[in-house]
Formats: structure tokens, C-alpha cells, sequence
């Protein structure tokens, strides 16, 4: 009974995404919609029930489903291991994706190809659950890429828009970088640990921190490169600094896409992935140390630039990548519990945040806030929600950011060392994350409209269909906070993790920490988000950014990164791929298959001049063979 | 019958010559068909001299007998070859040989 | 005696390159008569002379003459040398030149292990002619070569007909099948008289 209740998570969007992605020009709507939402539901009933008993009774589910690769000492087969960390995953992908598929049949309701697009959305949450239940890297990997795919073919979805191709495109490749991190991290885990399945790996990790390796003249720890690989892989997927580039560009797709894939599951995989892993990362300090840093600097980084965006999905975009970084700070100083906790908190409130923004965009049909404003009595639910949302991430009291968030900046100060720099950086960017949640309300909601009459006539509260699906991550927001840490104690290691993340020393989540750090991110917070009312709503904004105009500039453009890649590695790389064609072409083509065909066209025009059609002519061929056949004999002769 | 100081290997170099000027005449000629048929009767003629010149030196009757086959040989191909020429003559007009050139290519 | 060879020998080599380079056909089928001619004069100076006198009566005789019936009747003119392919005549000159070579080369190189070697079977015989040296192997030991000459000459001949011969529609001819087969139903019909337009169902046929 429990083997099929886990099976069926898997299986029915798999299978509703190929219904409907097979049939989708001979199918209509309403039928397509049947299906997946009928699929996704059930699937979200039976993660239910899969999280009572794995999660909260702590029993592993471990179901065999068939052989995959076996060679040499190394044996890969399809599996669903489900235990705690799986099992809280699965709860927040199969409820976000029920929300967004459910939200879509409103959003999209009017485009021409709505059961492709449904197809997609389950395809995806498909390969999401693969890549959770995964108990080897092999199908984690499998599910990595699969998430990718579908985000690209997600993202691209307005495919007649060049720009929504190019950023599809943008996706899939900066994620291919970090997919071969990810790559070289599993061979040499082969190599080293002559196995990729988690349960043994694990247990040579001891092992393989003490075996060195040696790259390019310098010796490394086996181990640390392997963490690093992974890491690298994960900082793609999870739009980490430097590998972040993709995220933003990504907004291009529809809302609901934003709200399933940016906001809750694609880019948590490689937190999830840190978190599988913590036996591992647990006895590579160096990694840690590099992973608190970069999630810190990343937090930071990202908030600073959402200051300056007008855009509302950009502003939302840069705010996940900020609270990636957040998770994956904590996850750096071994917290991962605690990271695991902000990730499921934060997939819900971000997720509802999304989507309010879808609803706002498809009232106002723009998405640049500077062209709205004062629409909060024609659209009250949505405000609401934004209300609630932002409350979340800034971290108030008792809404599920404040204990997510609140723990995460403990821990991270309760660390010491490099812990105590990400917790500075943290406390700075949730003064930013509160500056622009309110920047987002205040000129969203508030004040004078700036649209057009007829468009300001035409804002209306969103539909029923829309609305509805909303209230389950009303619920996450409000309550998930609370049920973590009271009832599940989700921070201590020896609470609802246990068994499931490794921790070096067990002392993690006492708190003792003062009663100054443990309040000061609401504090912060509170203060944050007066300053942004108070910015916004006198329009101090514009003159702040007159007189700090270069740093303005520096936020408005993203610091140049993707100018700075622009000039470097895309120009690198397609002046590569351009001398490489001309060398395939003209040097390799003209000798070898043109070549070849060049020649044998000339050689047999050459024979072709024999035949001159003129008897003497056969006459002397035949003359002159006799004669070769007599010279050849008098010289055998000789 | 007698051997003189004209030995076997004079008459065979006369008979290697003969039938080189008759190759000549294959391939060298402008004008007709004709003269092919000519050069060909020529090569016959000092394969005919090579043998009688053999049969002679080697006391051997064997190459005279045939020598008077190849003969008769010779003159049913004349026949056959001067019916065919007739023929391509009556169907296309001419025989020069630059008119005689439809396999060309 | 050796003069004669030489006679005959350089006879025959100029006359022969007169063959092939003559403009003339005519002339050229008169120089391939003095050619048979001086090689006939070659076998009687070596002994062969019934070869002789065959080579003087069908080549002569028979082949030239027919040469010449062909090129009297096809009317070819001594038109002038064309010019097409002027090039080649070096080649060609070169590849016949190494044929030369390469056959003196085995001529010389193999005729020194040349010897008589006394065959019991087909040995010459002192005091007999040639022609009956001849005629006591063709008829003999030889009968079937000879055999088949003769149905080769035979079968070349039934070519030479079949090929050229021409029916002309409307020349009438003997059949002597039908002649044979004639009865009276096929040869008497009864034609009617209408008076003043003669016989009414007369139709001609052959």
C-alpha cells in the first residue's frame, strides 16, 4: 500500500504529461485540464500521506522499481528512497505544482495551446519527484538535467518571442556549465569511491577525505574536490553569484512557470542536493567555508540589485536568488536543517508572491511597476496577498519567514569564523529585502495610478479559478513556520531530520545565542520596511538615485555581469566556434569529403577523354596494352 | 631448304617490323576504314612469315600446315569485314573516320 | 643469296609503309599487291614455295582484288587529311617504336636456345616438294583444322550474303515452296464477265 501511494507521486504527473503532450492538438481544454489537475491532486494527496508516514513516523520508504546500469563494481538501479528530507520535498513540489496547475488553467485559460503547456508543467514536476526520490547520483542527475529540459522548454514557451528564446537558451546553458561540475564530481566519485549510490558513498566519506589527488602539479583532497564539483553544479541550478545570470533572463516565461519552477523547486535542487550530501560536505571544511561565503556574498548581492529594478517579476526574481543565497549560507555552516526549513517556507510564501504578481500583470497587462499604481481597492485579495507575502520574507512575527529566517541568521552567527561574516551580510539584506518587498506594495497598490484611464477601468480582481488555489499557500505562509519549528522541531538535529542529515558535532540548534541576536533580524526587518514605505510613498527614491547615480547605475545594470561574460566568454567562445567552422569547412571538408569527390570527379573526366569515340584511337589503347604486357614479360625476363 | 648465312633471327626481326608497320597502320591513319583493314592483312602477313620462317629452321612441317589455316582464315575475316563495311556504308553515307565517332564520351 | 633477302626485305618494308600512308585507297591497295608479292618472293627464297604461290593467289588474287571492288564501289575520294587529332601521331609513333623494341628484345634474347628438334612425327622429308610435304600432314594428322577452315569459309560466306543482301519490294523471285504446294484451288479462279467493264472480281497479287 505504501509502495503504490509513493509510486503513484511519481508516476501520475509522468503520466498526465505524456497524455496530454502526445495528444495535444487533438484533445481540447477542458479535457487536458481534467487530467493533469485530476493527476497532480492525487498526487498531492498521496505526498500527504507519504510525509505522515516517512516524515513524521520516521519510517524510510524504499521502493525498487528496476535495473538501470550495471558494470564493474558500479551499479545504478531505479529506486524511490523516500526518508524525511525527501519526504518534506516532495510535500512542497507536489502542493506548489498542484497551485500552479490549477492557477495556469485561470492565467492561461485564452492561449492557443494550454494542454502543451500542462504537459510541460507536469513533465516537470515529474522529473522534479525523480530527482528527489533519487538514491543514487545517477538518477539525480537524471532528474537535474530533466528539470532543466523542461524549464528551457518552460521558459521558451512564447517561443515567437526572440527574447523568450534567448533567455530559454540562456537557461539551459548556464546550467550546462554547472551540469559538467556536476559530471566530473560523479567520475570521480566512481573513480574514488567506486560507487555512486548515496548509502555508500556516504560511508567512504571518511575514506575519501583522507585520499589526495593530484591536479596540475598541486595536491587536493579527493573529498574536497568532489564537494566542490557538486557545489559548482548546484551554484548553476540555484543561480548562485557568477552562475546567477540566467535567473532574471528567465522571466520571460509565463507567471505560473516563475512561481513553479524560480520560486519553489528548480532552483531548491541544489540546496536539496547540499543537503543529501551533508555527510560528505560535513567532513570537507574548505567546501563549507567556500559555501557560506559565496551564499552570503550572494545574498547580498542580489538584494542590492532589486533595489533598483522596475520590474516586477525581476524584482521577485532577484529576491529568490537573494534567499537562495540565505539557504545556502546556512547549509554552509552545517546547518542544514535549517536550511532545508527556509527553502519550504520560502517556496511557499514566494510562490504565492509570484503569482499575486501574475494576477496583477494580468490586470494591469504590464509589468513594470513605475506604469501602475493606487489599484489596491480594485484588486483586494491580491493585496492581501502581497501583504502576507512580504511580511513572510521580511521575517515578522508570526508569519513563517520570521522562524525560518530567524534561525538561519542564528545559526549562522552561533558559528563563528566565516559564519559571522554571512551572518553581517544576511542582517544587510534583509534591510534590502524589506526596502523593495514595500518598494513593490507601496507603488504597486499605493498612490496616484500612472495607467491610462481606460486600462485603470479595466483592472479587476482575478478570477475565482485563480484565487482559490492561492489559499493553500496562504496556509504554508501563515502557518508553515509555526508547525516546523513547534511541532516538528524541524531544527534540531535530533528532531525531525534525524538519520536523514549528517552533523559533524550534534550541538547544533541550542540556542545560545543573546536575546540582541536572536531579535535583531525582526528588528532589522521592522526597520526596513519604514524605510521603504517611507521612501516610496514621498518618492525620495527618485532623488536618492539622482544624487547616487553611479551606484544607481552599477544596482540598474546588474553590475555589468552579463556585459562582463558578454565580453569575455561569449566572445571567446564564438570566435572558437567560428574558426573552428571555417577549419572544419575549408580545411577539413576540402580534403576529406570534398576532396575525395573533387578527385574522383576529376580522374574520371580525365578517363572520360579516352573515349574520343574514334576508332584508331581503341585501336591504339589496344596496341599499347599489348605492348605493356610484352615489356613487362621481356623485363620479368631480365 | 638450305641455311644460309641469313639466319632465323633475320627473318623474325623482318617479321617484328612488318607487324609494327601494320600496328602504325591502325592507329595512324586519317582517312578510311579501309586502311585499317589493310594494316590488318599486313600483321597477318608477318605472323604468316614468322611461322614458315620456324617451320623452316625447326624441320618442322607443323607451321606451314598452319600457315595455309591462317590463310584461308584471313580471307574469310576480309570477307566478312569488307560485307560490314559495305553495310555501314550504305546506312550512314561515309566512312571517313571523323564521321565514325558515336561513341564518343 | 643473301642480297635477295635484303632485296626483298627492304622491297617489302618500303612498300608496306607506302600502305598505310598512301592518300590514294587505290594506291594503296596496289602497294598491298606488291607487299604480297615480296613476301611470296621471301618464302620462295627460304624454300616454302607452295606457300608461295597461295600467298600470291588468295591475298593476291582474291583479298586485294576485293579490296579494290570495295573501294571502286564506295567511291571514297583521296580527299585531304582532316587534321583533327595532329598530336597524337608522335605517341603513336613512340608506342610502335617500343613494340619493335620489345619484340626484337624476345626475338633476340630467345632465339639463341632455338634448335632443331627432330620431331619423328612431323619431320621434313628430303626429296619431297613442298606441296606434298604439305598435303601428307593436312590430309592426315591435320584433317580437322582443315575441316573447320572450310566451314569457316563456308559460315563467312553465308554472312557476307545475309549481311549485304538487299530485297528490293517488288522484284519478283522463285518460291519454289509455293510452286510445289500449287493446286487448283489456289491457282484457277472463275472471274466474271459484265459486259461492257470487263472482268469484275480481278485482283492482281504476287
Amino acid at each position: 500500500m505504501t509502495e503504490l501511494i509513493t509510486k503513484l507521486i511519481i508516476f501520475l504527473p509522468l503520466i498526465s504529461g505524456i497524455f496530454n503532450g502526445v495528444l495535444c492538438k487533438k484533445i481540447r481544454n477542458t479535457e487536458a485540464a481534467i487530467v493533469s489537475t485530476l493527476a497532480i491532486t492525487i498526487a498531492a494527496a498521496c505526498a500527504f500521506k507519504v510525509f505522515l508516514i516517512a516524515g513524521v513516523n520516521k519510517e524510510v520508504i524504499h521502493v525498487f522499481i528496476s535495473k538501470w546500469i550495471y558494470f564493474s563494481s558500479v551499479s545504478v538501479n531505479w529506486t524511490i528512497y523516500v526518508d524525511q528530507l525527501t519526504a518534506i520535498m516532495f510535500l512542497l513540489v507536489t502542493f506548489v505544482s498542484t497551485v500552479v496547475h490549477i492557477y495556469s488553467l485561470g492565467y492561461m485559460h485564452d492561449d492557443k495551446n494550454l494542454p502543451k503547456f500542462l504537459s510541460y508543467l507536469s513533465l516537470f514536476t515529474f522529473f522534479m519527484l525523480a530527482l528527489l526520490s533519487a538514491d543514487n547520483f545517477l538518477q539525480l542527475f537524471f532528474g537535474w538535467e530533466g528539470v532543466g529540459l523542461c524549464s528551457y522548454l518552460l521558459v521558451g514557451y512564447y517561443y515567437h518571442k526572440d527574447s523568450a528564446n534567448k533567455a530559454a537558451i540562456k537557461a539551459f546553458l548556464v546550467n550546462r556549465v554547472g551540469d559538467f561540475a556536476f559530471i566530473i564530481g560523479i567520475i570521480m566519485m566512481m573513480l574514488y569511491a567506486h560507487s555512486i549510490e548515496f548509502k555508500e558513498v556516504f560511508a567512504q566519506s571518511k575514506l575519501l577525505a583522507a585520499m589526495n589527488i593530484d591536479i596540475l602539479g598541486h595536491d587536493f583532497i579527493v573529498l574536497d574536490v568532489i564537494c566542490l564539483m557538486l557545489f559548482v553544479g548546484a551554484t548553476g541550478k540555484s543561480a548562485q553569484i557568477g552562475m546567477h545570470v540566467w535567473l532574471p533572463d528567465a522571466m520571460e516565461g509565463p507567471t505560473p512557470v516563475s512561481a513553479l519552477i524560480h520560486a519553489a523547486t528548480m532552483v531548491t535542487a541544489g540546496i536539496f542536493l547540499v543537503a543529501r550530501c551533508s555527510p560528505m560536505f560535513e567532513h570537507s571544511q574548505a567546501v563549507l567555508v567556500v559555501i557560506t561565503v559565496v551564499g552570503a556574498v550572494t545574498c547580498l548581492f542580489a538584494a542590492s540589485i532589486a533595489i533598483a529594478q522596475t520590474d516586477i517579476k525581476k524584482i521577485i526574481a532577484y529576491s529568490t536568488c537573494s534567499q537562495l543565497g540565505y539557504m545556502f549560507f546556512a547549509c554552509g555552516v552545517s546547518a542544514y536543517q535549517v536550511g532545508i526549513f527556509h527553502l519550504v517556507t520560502h517556496g511557499f510564501f514566494k510562490a504565492l508572491l509570484f503569482l499575486s504578481a501574475g494576477s496583477v500583470i494580468h490586470a494591469a497587462h504590464t509589468q513594470e511597476i513605475f506604469e501602475m499604481g493606487g489599484i489596491w481597492k480594485k484588486m483586494p485579495v491580491t493585496y492581501a496577498n502581497f501583504w502576507m507575502g512580504s511580511l513572510a520574507i521580511i521575517g515578522i512575527f508570526p508569519l513563517a519567514g520570521f522562524y525560518s529566517k530567524d534561525l538561519v541568521l542564528e545559526a549562522a552567527y552561533e558559528a563563528g569564523g566565516v559564519g559571522e561574516f554571512a551572518f553581517v551580510l544576511g542582517i544587510l539584506a534583509a534591510i534590502l529585502t524589506a526596502i523593495y518587498s514595500f518598494k513593490i506594495i507601496v507603488v504597486v497598490f499605493h498612490g496616484k495610478t500612472r495607467l491610462t484611464d481606460s486600462a485603470f477601468d479595466h483592472v479587476h480582481e482575478a478570477p475565482t479559478i485563480m484565487n482559490l488555489p492561492l489559499l493553500i499557500l496562504v496556509a504554508g505562509t501563515l502557518f508553515s513556520g509555526m508547525i516546523g519549528y513547534y511541532l516538528l522541531s524541524i531544527n534540531n538535529p535530533a528532531g525531525y531530520f534525524s538519520g536523514a542529515i549528517f552533523n559533524l558535532d550534534e550541538k547544533h540548534g541550542e540556542h545560545h545565542v543573546s536575546m540582541l541576536i536572536q531579535n535583531l533580524p525582526l528588528v532589522v526587518g521592522i526597520t526596513g520596511s519604514l524605510i521603504g514605505i517611507y521612501c516610496y510613498k514621498h518618492g525620495l527614491n527618485r532623488r536618492i538615485s539622482e544624487i547616487l547615480r553611479p551606484i544607481y547605475l552599477l544596482l540598474k545594470n546588474k553590475y555589468f555581469f552579463d556585459e562582463f561574460y558578454d565580453k569575455t566568454f561569449i566572445r571567446l567562445t564564438n570566435t572558437l566556434s567560428r574558426w573552428s567552422g571555417y577549419f572544419d569547412v575549408r580545411i577539413i571538408d576540402r580534403f576529406g569529403p570534398n576532396g575525395f569527390s573533387y578527385m574522383t570527379r576529376g580522374f574520371s573526366w580525365c578517363v572520360s577523354q579516352l573515349q574520343t569515340g574514334y576508332l584508331f584511337s581503341y585501336a591504339l589503347y589496344v596496341i599499347f596494352s599489348l605492348m605493356l604486357c610484352i615489356t613487362i614479360f621481356v623485363f620479368k625476363y631480365l | 631448304m638450305m641455311i644460309s648465312e641469313i639466319s632465323l633471327e633475320h627473318y623474325l626481326i623482318l617479321s617484328c617490323l612488318l607487324f609494327s608497320i601494320g600496328a602504325t597502320g591502325l592507329f595512324m591513319n586519317r582517312k578510311s576504314v579501309i586502311t585499317i583493314l589493310m594494316a590488318i592483312e599486313l600483321m597477318l602477313l608477318a605472323v604468316n612469315l614468322n611461322f614458315v620462317a620456324f617451320s623452316i629452321y625447326l624441320e618442322d612441317m607443323v607451321g606451314q600446315v598452319f600457315s595455309i589455316i591462317v590463310l584461308s582464315i584471313a580471307a574469310a575475316e576480309v570477307s566478312i569485314g569488307l560485307a560490314i563495311l559495305v553495310l555501314y556504308f550504305r546506312n550512314r553515307g561515309s566512312i571517313e573516320i571523323e564521321d565514325i565517332n558515336q561513341m564518343k564520351g | 643469296m643473301a642480297i635477295f633477302f635484303y632485296l626483298f626485305a627492304s622491297l617489302l618494308v618500303f612498300s608496306s609503309i607506302m600502305v598505310i600512308s598512301s592518300r590514294n585507297p587505290v594506291h594503296a591497295v596496289l602497294w598491298l599487291i606488291v607487299t604480297f608479292c615480296n613476301g611470296s618472293g621471301l618464302m620462295v627464297l627460304i624454300g616454302a614455295e607452295f606457300l608461295a604461290m597461295m600467298l600470291i593467289i588468295i591475298y593476291v588474287g582474291a583479298v586485294a582484288v576485293l579490296f579494290l571492288f570495295v573501294v571502286m564501289m564506295l567511291n571514297m575520294n583521296s580527299a585531304e587529311f582532316k587534321g583533327i587529332i595532329g598530336g597524337e601521331s608522335s605517341v603513336g609513333i613512340v608506342i610502335a617504336g617500343f613494340l619493335f623494341v620489345d619484340l626484337v628484345a624476345v626475338v633476340l634474347f630467345s632465339s639463341k636456345d632455338v634448335s632443331p628438334v627432330y620431331n619423328l612425327q612431323f619431320v621434313v622429308e628430303p626429296g619431297v616438294s613442298n606441296a606434298s610435304a604439305i598435303a601428307r600432314l593436312l590430309y592426315t594428322d591435320f584433317i580437322l583444322p582443315f575441316q573447320t577452315a572450310g566451314i569457316i569459309l563456308f559460315v563467312a560466306m553465308i554472312a557476307s550474303i545475309a549481311l549485304t543482301l538487299r530485297l528490293r519490294p517488288g522484284v519478283k523471285r522463285q518460291k519454289p515452296a509455293d510452286q510445289l504446294k500449287k493446286s487448283k484451288e489456289n491457282s484457277l479462279f472463275l472471274a466474271k464477265n459484265t459486259g461492257k467493264f470487263g472482268l469484275s472480281n480481278l485482283n492482281y497479287d504476287d
